[in-house]
């Protein structure tokens, strides 16, 4: 009997149902749970580009929390740098953007987060702007959040995260002392043609002297090809938005 | 009468004892004498991948107790009832269905656990301990001594990868559990005195450095040849 057809058939029905039920049921009941954990991260992930890594694991859920409503403003801006407020009817704030799926449309019509990092519930004394970035690594979606200060040239600083990346080569991304390459460099060049930063192949080299270059990841030269894609097209798309402030400081210092 | 001579019969087999010496060694021998990776060489896949540091592999060792051990449950209280032609699929259901739910409930609160090691819980699946103590082992025996199989085998494959896990931390790191052991022994030393990491340690060529020692010093020590 165990061997006929109808019993096979009946046994794997219920199995797949009552397995089925328990997944979703899991999946229901974890959600909300799991979608904070999401958020939270992200904070973290903005955060990081501006702070450092050991002082936000030292600190609680509700402390980041805390920390990102009273030093991070946000605002939406458009390929063009002005500010967006609703798309089609629906208000937008930079919080609830996702990026990879505004990744998939023509980059003219993506939504641009900007999340501002100012001084203690002082929104007006910015110290600096970060902007999101989202590209493809050797293997899977590579992206992450970097800093640029006031004077809209230097890096603060930039955190990458990616979702399958080799472990020990181009994992090493989401790597302090490799993100830590990117502090002081600068994006423009002197005669203001914007040339983003870029990872050289090869590691071990000093470009202490060079401020648009930084030392690469020796074995991950792919997924450092992609990281400087990633963060020369996110540049370039908020462009228009860093030109935008960089002439308001100018006006300002007049 | 009838009850009586039911009764009798149970009196006649008394139950083992819940530590008896046949189970204590479905526990014991896949410590040692049959660990799942230095001796029969399984699931090495995830030992080279997820030890690079103690307490990712920690979080993935706990996975995978907890994935052998209630698999294998499952699967011996159903065993009577499986048709033995599609018992793989079922198998991999139940496993596949256990992990999913180890990898949900990291994602909810250990979310940093869950980003390092998502795709490492995914693969215990294809982990071959899993598999390997279902077919040989809970298919054909009862619910509890399968429960002590299977945690025996987790336990022997938890052990070594927390041990290579240790070394890698420490020598390529230098530290323990995110503990900076070397730069606590530097600062004793005074400020000339540095302990220096390796950058081998880190990659997953350290672990198979690592795991080919415990083989051999294991191998050494228990007289175990390959035929």
């Amino acid at each position: 009997m165990q061997q006929s057809n109808a019993y096979i058939i009946t046994f794997s029905v219920i199995l797949t149902v009552f397995l089925g039920l328990l997944l979703s049921g899991t999946s229901q009941v974890l959600g909300p749970l799991q979608r904070e954990a999401e958020a939270l991260d992200k904070k973290k992930q903005i955060l990081g580009a501006v702070i450092s890594g050991e002082e936000i694991s030292a600190m609680t859920p509700e402390e980041v929390n805390q920390y990102y409503t009273s030093r991070i403003a946000s605002v939406v801006v458009d390929i063009n740098g002005q500010e967006v407020t609703e798309q089609d009817g629906v208000a937008v704030s930079a919080e609830t953007v996702d990026i990879a799926k505004n990744y998939k449309r023509p980059a003219d019509q993506r939504l641009y987060p900007v999340f501002i990092y100012h001084a203690e519930g002082n929104s007006d004394d910015v110290e600096s702007y970060i902007f999101p970035l989202y590209g493809a690594g050797l293997w899977d979606a590579i992206w992450g959040f970097i800093a640029i200060k006031t004077d809209m040239n230097t890096v603060g600083g930039i955190t990458l995260a990616h979702a399958g990346e080799t472990p020990g080569l181009g994992a090493r991304i989401t790597d302090p002392t490799v993100q830590s390459r990117y502090v002081g460099k600068t994006i423009f060049d002197e005669s203001g043609e914007l040339v983003a930063v870029e990872m050289q192949k090869g590691e071990g080299k000093d470009y202490t002297s060079n401020p648009h270059q930084i030392d690469g990841m020796s074995g991950a030269t792919i997924t450092g090809k992609g990281v400087n894609a990633m963060v020369k097209n996110y540049l370039e798309h908020y462009k228009a938005y860093i030109e935008s402030k960089k002439s308001s400081q100018a006006v300002a210092a007049l | 009468m009838s009850a009586e001579t039911i009764e009798k019969a149970i009196e006649k087999k008394p139950a083992e004892a819940l530590l008896s010496k046949r189970r204590k060694k479905l526990v014991t021998d896949p410590l040692v004498d049959e660990n799942p990776i230095t001796i029969q060489v399984l699931g090495i896949c995830s030992a080279l991948a997820v030890t690079t540091q103690m307490k990712p592999t920690l979080v993935m060792a706990i996975s995978v107790i907890f994935v052998v051990v209630m698999s294998n449950l499952v699967i011996s209280i159903m065993r009577n009832t499986i048709p033995s032609r599609v018992r793989i699929i079922v198998q991999l259901a139940v496993v596949a269905t256990l992990v999913t739910l180890v990898s949900e409930v990291l994602r909810a609160f250990a979310y940093d656990m869950y980003k390092e090691l998502a795709v490492f819980v995914g693969l215990i699946i294809t982990n071959c301990i899993v598999m390997g103590r279902l077919e040989a082992f809970a298919l054909g025996n009862k619910p509890y001594d399968s429960v002590l199989d299977g945690f025996g085998s987790a336990l022997g494959y938890s052990w070594i990868i927390l041990t290579v896990a240790f070394f890698r931390e420490l020598w390529g790191s230098g530290s323990v559990f995110g503990i900076p052991v070397f730069d606590y022994v530097s600062g004793i030393f005074g400020p000339d005195f540095k302990l220096a990491t390796n950058g081998l340690m880190v990659s997953p060529v350290g672990a198979f450095i690592i795991l080919g020692l415990i083989v051999w010093v294991q191998r050494t020590k228990t007289g175990y040849v390959e035929h």
